[in-house]
């Protein structure tokens, strides 16, 4: 016999602290750092805004801004449109999404120790299946966040760049396609600048939390920043792009639910 | 002799700021051939071309055989200081408050005897140099140099109202990420500026030379993105009260024509970064500049743009990119115009293909970005309004005077 949720009861215990509403979104401004590519490629245009007017003459008694975006730009979403490995996949893109996908238990892999003094870490099967041991197996349809401590990073560091490209934590290709074949994950959320390693180029296949993830109609989220604040299991996360006609993304408000 | 410049007291924080003046700055259609000359640093007088006169002041019709057929053309600028006189009062505002002034009149080699305002290294009755200046209300006159070089004649009161001198003066290089924000910081450090503020754009990004440009003495990074509103519109709030010169050195150079492109991404960043950042320093940074153009030896003086030569003619190779440059070469007589209240000049620089990466495929004869530095600097030194560095720069200015349409289809053949 299944009951029905009380739907009440759930808003109820978000008003009374019961249920905790962590926020992952980092904010929106000029100054944060927006993923670079060779200079040859098309770029993703960092956030900028420009003020309509502010109670003056421009507009006497209202204050509101213009703003200029990527879909790619701070804490955001990518739909499987946005890799050619997912490019022919129904609903594929932020508009056509079912909406019910933008709400997922999600499931919080701690490598911040290990990530500390090795930008290069990369995530591995046997580090999920360690994790598993101790916390129980990934469910379906679960966000796995992995949680870098990379959001604490200055401008300076969080982007990781040296001479020879970005350096930043992320998963290799076996433990991506693992993922989405044995546990069919609902996607794949990080701390840092994209849901790949910095060195993901050099990866077979290249970049692939995208190449995997978004072949296989999974998510993304990157730019997130508070995961220290969420359990390994049990948060309910809440991303829900906005809804550009075939948009291959977009930056978003993340919410984590979690018990108090 | 001159005096060496002596370094400007810091400025009392509670003293009104005294508001330019100009000097009495009209002309006729014709004299404007006088502006031209000055402009670019050329002497350059009208000479009938049917009796060979050589005419000042000038005129419509030649005085001697009464020709309509008066070109301005350059002429042998020597000649000696025959009369002088000290002015020591005035009822223009603009000269009553710089006395004394001295004039004088000077007999070219050439023929014309004209009244010019004199360097302080002059000597009546010795040989002079006369030069064609920009005076602060951005038309010409003529002002005489010793013949010779004399030490620190740079330093001259009277001369100094006619240059942007940057000794002493706060300069702002826009974007010291690329070769020629560098170049630029070097120069006006080496050239006595007494602070080189060099904006750079997402710190989080490293660059090359970073280091080296950290280094240097007068130079003080800031934070700087011209595509920012918000970030342009900080720096002018905090320092645009001490900025004396302002260099737009942001550049965003791709190859590519107009189909060529694709679509409007890379155009996008261009005229962002080019037109719409120009825009935004002279938004945010104009109005001081303006109001302080007379405020001091370290007055306000000029806002330096770096233009393509292909801002005058557009060069398909780079086509998307010259129409950008064209866009900001507009704006820039518009902000000609609008600083020229404040006795501020708008110093624009032409120039080709560089020594930098963006031209990589491009054969020489390419500009080196220090020499681009100098140019700018010397331009700067001698109070220019337009400047063509470098062989490409200076090749495409004449073919523009003698057969546009003929530049036009060359640039355009290959």
């Amino acid at each position: 016999m299944t009951t029905t949720p009380d739907l009440l009861a759930f808003a109820n215990a978000i008003a009374s602290g019961t249920i905790r509403v962590i926020d992952l979104t980092q904010t929106l401004s000029p100054e944060f750092p927006t993923i670079v590519l060779p200079p040859e490629f098309g770029q993703c245009a960092p956030f900028r805004m420009e003020e309509i007017s502010r109670y003056d003459a421009r507009g006497p008694a209202w204050y509101w801004n213009n703003f200029t975006v990527g879909e790619h730009t701070g804490t955001h979403f990518d739909a499987p449109i946005h890799w050619v490995s997912g490019k022919d996949l129904p609903d594929n893109a932020v508009d056509t999404i079912p909406p019910a996908k933008f709400i997922a238990p999600a499931a919080v892999l701690d490598c911040s120790k290990e990530a500390a003094d090795n930008a290069d870490f990369i995530l591995t099967i046997p580090f999920v299946e360690a994790w598993e041991a101790k916390h129980g197996r990934i469910e379906a349809g679960s966000w796995v966040l992995l949680r870098t401590d990379w959001s604490k990073k200055s401008y300076a560091d969080y982007p990781g760049l040296r001479d020879d490209g970005a350096h930043t934590p992320g998963p290799g290709p076996e433990v991506v396609k693992w993922l989405v074949e044995e546990r069919d994950v609902h996607g794949f959320g990080t701390e840092t600048i994209g849901t790949d390693a910095g060195q993901a180029h050099h990866f077979n296949p290249p970049y692939p939390a995208h190449f995997y993830m978004h072949g296989k109609g999974r998510y993304g989220l990157q730019c997130l920043t508070r995961l220290d604040q969420l359990p390994p299991k049990g948060a309910v996360i809440v991303a829900a792009p906005l809804k550009i006609k075939q948009g291959s993304g977009s930056p978003l408000r993340v919410l984590a639910l979690v018990k108090a | 002799m001159s005096e060496p410049l002596a370094r400007p007291r810091r400025k009392n924080p509670l003293a009104r700021t005294r508001l330019p003046l100009l000097p009495q700055g009209a002309r006729s259609r014709t004299a404007h051939g006088l502006t031209a000359a000055a402009a670019e640093g050329r002497f350059a007088l009208q000479v009938c071309a049917d009796c060979g006169h050589v005419l000042y002041p000038p005129r419509d019709a030649c005085p001697r055989c009464l020709s309509a057929k008066l070109p301005f053309k350059n002429i042998d600028p020597n000649g000696r200081l025959i009369a002088e006189t000290t002015v020591r009062i005035s009822t223009d505002r603009y000269f009553h408050e710089r006395m004394p002034w001295r004039i004088g009149t000077v007999q070219l080699d050439a023929g014309p005897a004209i009244v010019a305002h004199l360097h302080g290294d002059t000597v009546e009755g010795e040989r002079v140099r006369l030069t064609l200046k920009l005076d602060k209300s951005g038309s010409a006159v003529m002002f005489a140099l010793p013949a010779q070089e004399t030490p620190h004649m740079q330093a001259d009161r009277h001369w100094r109202e006619m240059t942007c001198d940057p000794q002493y003066r706060r300069v702002l290089i826009s974007d010291g990420r690329n070769a020629v924000g560098q170049a630029m910081a070097k120069a006006f450090a080496e050239a006595g500026a007494s602070t080189v503020f060099v904006g750079i754009a997402d710190p989080w990004k490293p660059f090359p030379g970073e280091a080296e440009l950290r280094n240097i003495a007068p130079i003080e990074v800031v934070p700087l993105d011209v595509t920012d509103t918000a970030s342009v519109a900080e720096l002018a709030a905090q320092n645009g009260g001490r900025i004396d010169i302002l260099v737009n050195t942001a550049e965003h150079v791709r190859p590519g024509g107009i189909i060529e492109r694709g679509n409007l991404s890379v155009a996008r960043e261009e005229i962002d970064i080019r037109y719409f950042g120009m825009m935004r320093l002279a938004q945010a940074f104009g109005p001081a500049l303006r109001f302080r153009g007379a405020d001091g030896v370290n007055s306000a003086t000029a806002f330096v743009n770096l233009l393509s030569v292909h801002a005058l003619m557009n060069w398909p190779a780079y086509g998307a990119s010259s129409a950008a440059e064209a866009a900001c070469l507009s704006a820039s007589q518009c902000l000609r115009a609008e600083l020229r209240p404040g006795g501020v000049k708008v110093l624009n620089a032409f120039f080709g293909p560089l020594e930098t990466e963006w031209y990589q495929t491009v054969p020489p004869p390419k500009l080196a970005p220090a020499a681009l530095a100098r140019a700018v600097v010397a331009a700067l030194q001698d109070g220019l309004e337009d400047i063509f560095v470098g062989d490409i720069a200076q090749d495409v200015r004449e073919r523009l005077n003698t057969n546009p349409k003929a530049l036009e289809r060359e640039l355009g053949s290959h």
